[in-house]
């Protein structure tokens, strides 16, 4: 089993997201089961294969350095969930 | 009685038979009466009337005039909430309108309201979304079937007949499949011919914007409006969108299609193989050569997609953590409680079952196993259609292994559940255009689909090819 | 070897490595069209793109990525064709993504090497490993609000330059050297203000220590310093409390450190992440990025003259010291002084040194104690060099000079000005310096004894009652000759 309930607890602390104990042996039945099946990729060989990223052929496309202030900090606030002062507000943090 | 053609819909309203106003009025007295069908996040009568007063002042000319339109809520709109059907997005209100929904509206449609999808479009069957699953119009009353997913909404929409065309994204197959198991048509082009602009990513190197409508010749002319180059997205492709309804023929004789022996799955229902036997054989009477061809890492397609979605949504959905915008847990006495818990309670199981499994495939000591081993499948699966159109001009397959199912059939089995998109993610993978068309039923009357794949960039032949097979099927 | 520091067991050797982060100087960021204007109201520099919302796309500013190839060949590095933007995966409060765009496997730059010069002659080679560009984070605020921290995204997306060392520096000077060097550099490219106080250039400290000769230890990572007082600082702090550590039997935790500027010391950091697992892979909403040979030849056509080439274009023609020369060219602005003091009057061209001398010794002490620096420095290079003309054609004296100079910088006048304001110039005229030296010799015929009596030490005396009379202005070498010409008469 790739995938145990110390595993799961470390991805998931990863992720941020909070998985409730009963709900984490669901996770770890799917993940292997998912893990399980994914491994049939060994069967094919990929020596000398470059890994595709992106199926576009075309090259990066770049702007020219020009700053353009479109945005108002109250645009950019407005679906804040919590903001004071022109801020985004979280809980206080230390470091 | 309204057609439900946009072409002939378009010739009505320019020949005054009908008002954008009674048009739309009409569509907003049907959705109503659909309501059980939960095909709609948002709908507002109003939003329409103020839309429809709005076209009603400007004089000029616009290719989609009065057209109403479902937009997938996965597409950010300035005049309508989105969610991507997720608690994390409740309650949120962009102040920027999509590239292609803009495109739409600069053509003067209506956008009727935003339809249903599995949350972050994670799903094959509208059943993860945070707001209730969507029923396919065409459930016979005791059992309710699902549309499909994740774009089942705009499939329902478009199947109920709530409007004339809808735009849905598709990653693995997230509009073929809806498509078909709503019985309308559905294209997702080529990677990059519509921007991803202001469409909430899944797995970015996959999303691709398209369109549902009720004809091939409607879908001809809403990708026609979506599509086009945009500087602000750096995958989106700089090339000319061709008049796609203008070079719309459906003489494809001469054309060669291919066949390819790996999309013979075993277990494939009796009626999917039928009918794709019917459609070669038409085509062949059609004057096109039929060709065997193989796409020998078929099989490996589904694995490899779902390692890189995953992995790719893992690290897209980081930015939602209710700091932002949209939801945010009240239990938040730190940061790292604010996350944990924002994310944990504003996520659906299948969008964290993908996260936590994304993490994981691109973690330290398993990157190499399985994300970028899934990148080096990825293109033997990109090499084999290369190879295989050298010698084909369309390949034409099943759209899916089976008519639409009953609802929650196969929620608990993850791995049934994604075997849905057999023979939708190689293309996906592979960034090439696609389109399924009705075609055929299943042993219960409900509609099949036969998907039809071209080179990067050939849609026109796509299309082509579905015009040809949609007129021959009676 | 001094660059050793002793316990109280054993000798130690620092083993430091530097990542400096320096912001590229541009309008605009990096993935995004938003300003990159320093000190501007909270988010109000932040677009869609910066903000993460949702369905917001990266797209690549060309002139950012030419500077990060200018620098790379500043840095006498390689220039890589082909490199690959990542996603480095990681939540904190102001990192709006999720995850910060950098390179990671394939960085735009690779190897190079930068030289510092010590004050002996000598000089030492740092290495590069890799110069990457990324994306700066926005702000947390700690102290805004008792239960709240503020974040204010408006860096969040600005281009960094981030320069990589080999972990060669051995002491805190070397660090020190290391850092102003690569600012020098940057400078004299002008891809980076340099600022280090507005965070333009900040640096990360890798720090271990061993004993001579053995294997690396293992090392803790000091985060985010912004001067070079303080970067020494923390190394020194640090090596020490490492070595406490290991010479008490225990072992060095491999952590991430803060510096506490106020106390002068570190920290682990107390939001100590479990192992980091950054879970990097490629950007799929970028492509890699291409750079034509002919790209970078262009790039490299404009480069203009590097501190290096200047320093030894300084040794050969004038004939300074390697250190001389490297101190006169750390900073632009001090070597096109340099340039434009010496060119100000053709006989310079042959007192190099002593100019050096009045700008980096004088001129910098007079600067440093009014908080100014050469760029606004009240006196100009060719009043300065007017200076050095008077002192060297003997017109005033070098002693004259530092009190003309200081005058020079309160007043703002010329050299000549002041000498002649203040009648100043130097006396040379033999029958009056005479004068002096009778009357001085008249006044102290008791000393004059002693002199003669074998005294040698009462000429300094001598001197000094003379040069009071003529208030310091008298040539002193003729005054020097006369005076002893005049005891031995008397002899
Ligand atoms: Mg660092
Ligand atoms: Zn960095």
């Amino acid at each position: 089993m790739k995938i145990d309930k110390n595993t799961i607890n470390k991805i998931a602390r990863l992720s941020r997201i909070k998985i409730e104990d009963k709900e984490s042996e669901d996770y770890i039945k799917d993940l292997n089961s998912i893990l399980d099946w994914v491994e049939q990729l060994n069967e094919v060989n990929t020596d000398k294969v470059e890994p595709l990223s992106n199926i576009s052929s075309s090259i990066l496309p770049k702007r020219e350095d020009v700053s353009k202030d479109v945005n108002s900090s109250d645009e950019i606030l407005e679906n804040a969930p919590d903001k004071l002062e022109g801020f985004f507000a979280v809980p206080k943090v230390v470091e | 009685m309204i057609s439900k053609s946009i072409k002939k819909t378009l010739q009505s309203l320019e020949q005054k038979d009908i008002s954008i106003r009674e048009l739309n009025q009409e569509y907003i007295k049907k959705i109503k009466e659909k309501s059980n069908l939960n095909i709609f996040i948002h709908f507002e009568e109003q939003k329409i009337l103020d839309q429809v007063t709005e076209l009603e002042k400007d004089n000029s000319n616009k290719r989609l005039k009065g057209i109403p339109l479902a937009i997938k809520d996965l597409f950010c709109t300035k005049n309508m909430p989105t969610t991507a059907a997720s608690k994390i997005l409740e309650n949120f209100n962009p102040t920027y309108e999509s590239f292609v929904t803009q495109k739409l509206l600069d053509d003067g449609a209506i956008f009727v309201g935003k339809t249903n999808l599995d949350e972050f479009a994670m799903g094959s069957a509208t059943d993860t979304s945070y707001f209730g699953n969507t029923i396919n119009p065409l459930s016979a009353d005791d059992t309710p079937l699902a549309p499909g997913g994740s774009s089942g909404g705009s499939a329902a929409a478009v199947a109920a007949n709530l409007c004339l065309g809808a735009t849905g994204t598709d990653t693995g197959g997230s509009i073929r499949q809806p498509a078909s198991f709503c019985g309308v048509v559905g294209i997702k082009p080529t990677y990059g011919l519509c921007s991803r602009w202001g469409i909430a990513a899944f797995a970015s190197s996959l999303d691709q914007a398209g369109v549902f409508t009720h004809n091939v010749e409607d879908a001809s002319i809403l990708l026609e409006s979506s599509a086009g180059f945009d500087k602000r997205d750096s995958t989106s492709a700089n090339v000319k969108i061709p008049n796609y309804f203008e070079n719309l023929n459906d003489d494809i004789s001469g054309k060669t299609i291919g066949i390819p022996k790996e999309y013979s799955i075993d277990g494939t229902p009796e009626e999917v193989s039928q009918i794709w036997e019917d459609a070669i054989k038409v085509l062949e009477k059609k004057g096109v050569k039929i060709k065997n061809i193989s796409l020998p890492h078929t099989k490996y397609a589904l694995p490899t997609y779902y390692i890189i979605a995953p992995a790719e949504a893992s690290s897209n959905l980081a930015r939602y953590d209710g700091v932002k915008y949209g939801y945010r847990s009240k239990e938040i006495n730190s940061l790292d409680e604010m996350y944990e818990n924002t994310r944990g309670q504003g996520f659906g199981k299948e969008v964290k079952r993908r996260i936590l499994i994304g993490t994981y495939v691109l973690s330290a000591g398993y990157y190499d196993a399985y994300y970028l081993k899934a990148q080096k499948v990825r293109k033997l699966i990109a090499n084999d259609f290369n190879e295989a159109f050298k010698e084909c001009d369309l390949i034409v397959t099943p759209t899916a292994p089976s008519a639409a199912f009953p609802l929650h059939q196969e929620q608990d089995d993850p791995i049934k559940m994604y075997l849905n998109d057999v023979f939708t993610v190689p293309a996906s993978l592979a960034g090439l255009p696609g389109i399924s068309i009705p075609y055929g039923k299943d042993k219960n009357n409900l509609p099949l689909g036969i998907q039809i794949l071209g080179k990067h960039f050939d849609e026109q032949q796509v299309l082509n090819g579905a015009l040809s097979l949609e007129r021959s099927n009676g | 070897m001094d660059n050793l520091i002793k316990g109280d067991k054993h000798y130690w050797e620092m083993v430091i490595g530097l990542e400096v982060h320096a912001q590229v100087k541009s309008n605009s960021k990096l993935f995004s069209s938003s300003s990159t204007k320093f000190g501007s109201s909270p988010n109000s520099q932040v677009s869609l793109v910066d903000a993460a919302m949702p369905g917001m796309l990266p797209v690549i500013n060309k002139y950012c990525v030419e500077q990060a190839v200018k620098t790379g060949i500043g840095l006498n590095a390689k220039i890589n064709n082909y490199s690959v933007f990542d996603r480095k995966n990681y939540f904190y409060a102001d990192l709006p993504q999720g995850y910060q765009i950098s390179q990671y496997k394939y960085p735009i730059v690779g190897e190079g090497k930068v030289t510092i010069d010590f004050k002996d002659g000598t000089s030492k080679d740092i290495r590069i490993v890799r110069l990457h560009l990324e994306q700066d984070a926005g702000k947390s605020l700690h102290d805004q609000n008792p239960s709240k921290t503020y974040v204010d995204l408006n860096r969040s997306g600005v281009a960094l330059m981030e320069i990589v060392s080999e972990p060669d520096i051995r002491t805190p000077e070397e660090a020190g050297m290391y850092i102003s060097k690569i600012r020098s550099i940057l400078m004299y490219l002008d891809t980076c203000d340099g600022n280090m106080q507005e965070g333009s250039l900040r640096a990360d400290v890798n720090i271990s220590v061993r004993k001579p000769g053995e294997e690396y230890g293992t090392r803790c990572e000091i985060k985010n310093l912004n001067s070079i007082k303080f970067i020494k600082q923390a190394i020194n702090y640090e090596a020490k409390r490492q070595i406490e550590i290991l010479e008490s039997g225990g072992t060095i935790e491999q952590n991430t450190m803060l510096f506490n500027t106020a106390t002068g010391k570190t920290r682990p950091m107390r939001n100590k992440e479990e192992a980091h697992d950054y879970r990097y892979f490629p950007d799929p909403d970028l492509l890699p990025l291409k750079i034509p040979e002919d790209d970078i030849k262009l790039i490299q056509s404009s480069i203009p003259e590097l501190p290096d080439d200047l320093k030894n274009k300084f040794i050969e023609t004038f004939k300074l010291s390697n250190y001389d020369a490297s101190v006169l060219t750390a900073e632009k602005q001090t070597s096109d002084y340099f340039n434009d003091a010496i060119n100000s009057d053709p006989d310079l061209k042959n007192f190099p040194k002593i100019i050096v001398n009045w700008i980096t010794s004088e001129l910098f002490s007079l600067l440093n104690k009014n908080n100014l620096d050469l760029k606004n420095s009240p006196v100009s290079a060719k009043n300065l060099g007017q200076l050095v003309k008077l002192i060297t054609s003997n017109e005033i004296s070098g002693k004259i000079g530092k009190d003309v100079l200081e005058e020079m910088f309160t007043s703002r006048k010329s050299a000549r000005e002041i000498v002649n304001e203040k009648g100043l110039k130097q006396v040379t005229d033999q029958g009056e310096i005479e004068k002096v030296i009778e009357k001085v010799i008249s006044e102290n015929s008791k000393m004059v004894q002693e002199y003669l009596g074998g005294k040698d030490k009462l000429l300094g005396f001598f001197v000094g009652q003379a040069m009071k009379e003529t208030k310091g202005k008298a040539n002193p070498k003729i005054l020097n000759d006369i005076l002893k010409s005049k005891l031995i008469k008397k002899n």
